[in-house]
């Protein structure tokens, strides 16, 4: 009897910590889950792709650390390091806590050509060959934070006033913004400066959403999956023999259906148009 | 001030290695940089914290080197010397839950204890597999999402915003709610050191011929159950759950309990 019972007690004991566990496991889930959705966060340069980066940051800080303590960031002066760039996400932040990041209105990315934040990452978050070039050396260039977008409407050289203030403030002036001419209608004698984000050159530091004049940035830096499209891969450039190579191989395929019965010819005679 | 000596040890130690770290960050010092997860030693040396990196690999990211190896130093040492010294001199959430403890004392909120029947104290190795367990389902290290560990350590060298209220609730929570609540019940950490720090050398020992029974160790100790041996025989306190604070040897009047290092060629 005394057998049973305790049979029955292990039985209960089971199955509540197993039950316990299960309610724990969901509730923890889909908190992790949540806090885990912050696509609209600018990372270091060389991080991975962001779904792989928050599995792969340690959140140590290393990269934050190094940042800051750059020789570059050193007041000549006090002898004292100014804030970095990166800041480590707090409670409240809205970004995955304890991962790195940056707000270019704040401290944008100074593009240091030694990338001092990189090569510190002890776990693969920040990818030292994606900012290396053929000859294995650091390039800074190499990086894409992110992709400016400028927003027409409120951007005043799409006024025809005269500012220049991002493409001067641009690391990679006259190659990452370019600058279009344009006659303004309007006055009839004036050229509009147009500002121009170039995608292929285009590091995402923000340098120029902290240079810019508005009172809210006219342009200003979003992250990779956030600001640019994607035609998908059954677009093919047929002008473009690099991607024209993509489908040498393909298959002529013929659909076959009703309209097929009969030729393109026979329907445009049939006098039946609609 | 006899009675106090590991006491104020542990505390340099922690504040010592928190200023460290801290140093890094605000001075570029390089004695000790990084976090808990992370941490570069003497600018080379890499340590890891082991459930972190455990969970990381849970999510099938290869990890690199430098974690590995950084881990491995940490798992080596507290499995060799310090047992599972690093939640009583280094973490800084036991000077946080020590407070409460000691809160709890002189509240004399420990005789209006309620019996929490679910919050057992093998409840951490229950979180710490669960923990590695939403790791590989979500794809990211699951307990460094909420960990108040390396939240209030990262608050002390990057600044806190909300997360000094993580560390709050766990005050709250140990004050008011269960004794030894965090630390000694939930902490995954914790429960993994329990188990890394199992055969560590550094043990306190109790010797039953200078016991006189009075129970002030079993006051103190916020793991009590590993005292079991306590005006009973005289043997070392080999349970891994034991954290090598000496509190126990502070309070004890009768040198009843001493540190002392495992022999394991004396049979």
């Amino acid at each position: 009897m005394a057998n049973s019972n305790n049979r029955r007690k292990f039985m209960t004991t089971t199955l509540q910590s197993v039950g316990l566990t299960a309610l724990g496991g969901m509730l923890w889930s889909g908190y992790t889950h949540e806090v885990k959705a912050s696509p609209l966060v600018l990372r270091p340069p060389g991080a991975i792709k962001e779904e792989d980066f928050l599995t792969a940051c340690i959140k140590c800080g290393l990269c934050a650390e190094a940042c800051q303590n750059r020789d570059t960031n050193i007041d000549k002066e006090t002898g004292e390091a100014r804030e970095g760039t990166l800041k480590m996400a707090k409670g409240g932040d809205h970004t995955l806590i304890g991962t790195p990041y940056f707000i270019p209105t704040e401290v944008p990315c100074y593009m240091c050509e030694e990338i001092p934040c990189v090569p510190v990452c002890p776990s693969g978050a920040l990818d030292i060959a994606s900012v290396s070039n053929e000859k294995e050396e650091l390039d800074i260039n190499m990086s894409r934070m992110g992709l400016a977008i400028v927003h027409k409407e409120s951007c005043i050289a799409f006024w025809g006033i005269q500012c220049d203030a991002c493409y001067r403030a641009c690391p990679l002036l006259d190659v990452a913004i370019t600058l279009e001419y344009q006659k303004n209608e309007r006055t009839g004698k004036h050229a509009f400066l147009l500002p121009v984000v170039q995608d292929s050159a285009c590091t995402g530091c923000g340098l120029c959403e902290m240079a810019c004049v508005t009172e809210k940035p006219a342009i200003f830096v979003l992250p990779n999956e956030i600001s640019k499209g994607r035609a998908g891969s059954h677009y093919v450039k047929g002008w473009d023999e690099k991607d024209q190579e993509r489908v040498k191989d393909a298959k002529k395929i013929k659909t076959v259906n009703e309209r097929s019965e009969k030729e393109a010819s026979d329907y445009l005679n049939s006098g039946d148009l609609y | 001030m006899k009675n106090l000596k590991y006491l104020l040890l542990r505390r340099v130690t922690q504040i010592t290695i928190l200023f460290l770290y801290f140093g890094a960050n605000a001075y570029g010092w390089n004695m000790l940089s990084g976090t808990f997860g992370s941490s570069v030693l003497m600018g080379i040396i890499p340590l890891a914290d082991p459930y972190t990196t455990l969970q990381v690999l849970a999510t099938g990211f290869v990890l690199g080197a430098d974690v590995l190896l950084g881990a491995g130093i940490i798992i080596l040492f507290y499995m060799v010397i310090g047992g599972r010294a690093f939640c009583s001199w280094v973490c800084p959430i036991n000077m946080v839950t020590d407070l409460a403890n000691w809160l709890r004392r002189k509240l004399n909120l420990d005789k209006e204890e309620v019996n929490y029947r679910f919050l057992k104290r093998n409840t951490r190795y229950w979180i710490m597999v669960l923990g590695l367990i939403v790791s590989a389902v979500l794809s990211i290290a699951a307990f460094e999402v909420l960990s108040p560990i390396t939240i209030m350590q990262r608050g002390i060298i990057f600044g806190f915003g909300m997360g000094f209220a993580v560390v709050l609730a766990i005050f709250l929570f140990d004050l008011f709610g269960v004794k030894n609540g965090w630390c000694g019940h939930l902490c995954p950490l914790g429960a993994t050191y329990s188990i890394i720090g199992k055969t560590s050398i550094i043990r306190v020992e109790h010797d039953h011929e200078a016991c006189t029974a009075c129970m002030k160790c079993k006051v103190v100790c916020p793991e009590n159950q590993v005292l079991h041996m306590v005006n009973k025989e005289s043997i070392m306190i080999t349970d891994g759950e034991c954290t090598n604070c000496g509190r126990c040897i502070d309070v004890c009047d009768d040198d009843a309990l001493t540190f002392n290092i495992r022999n394991y060629l004396k049979k």
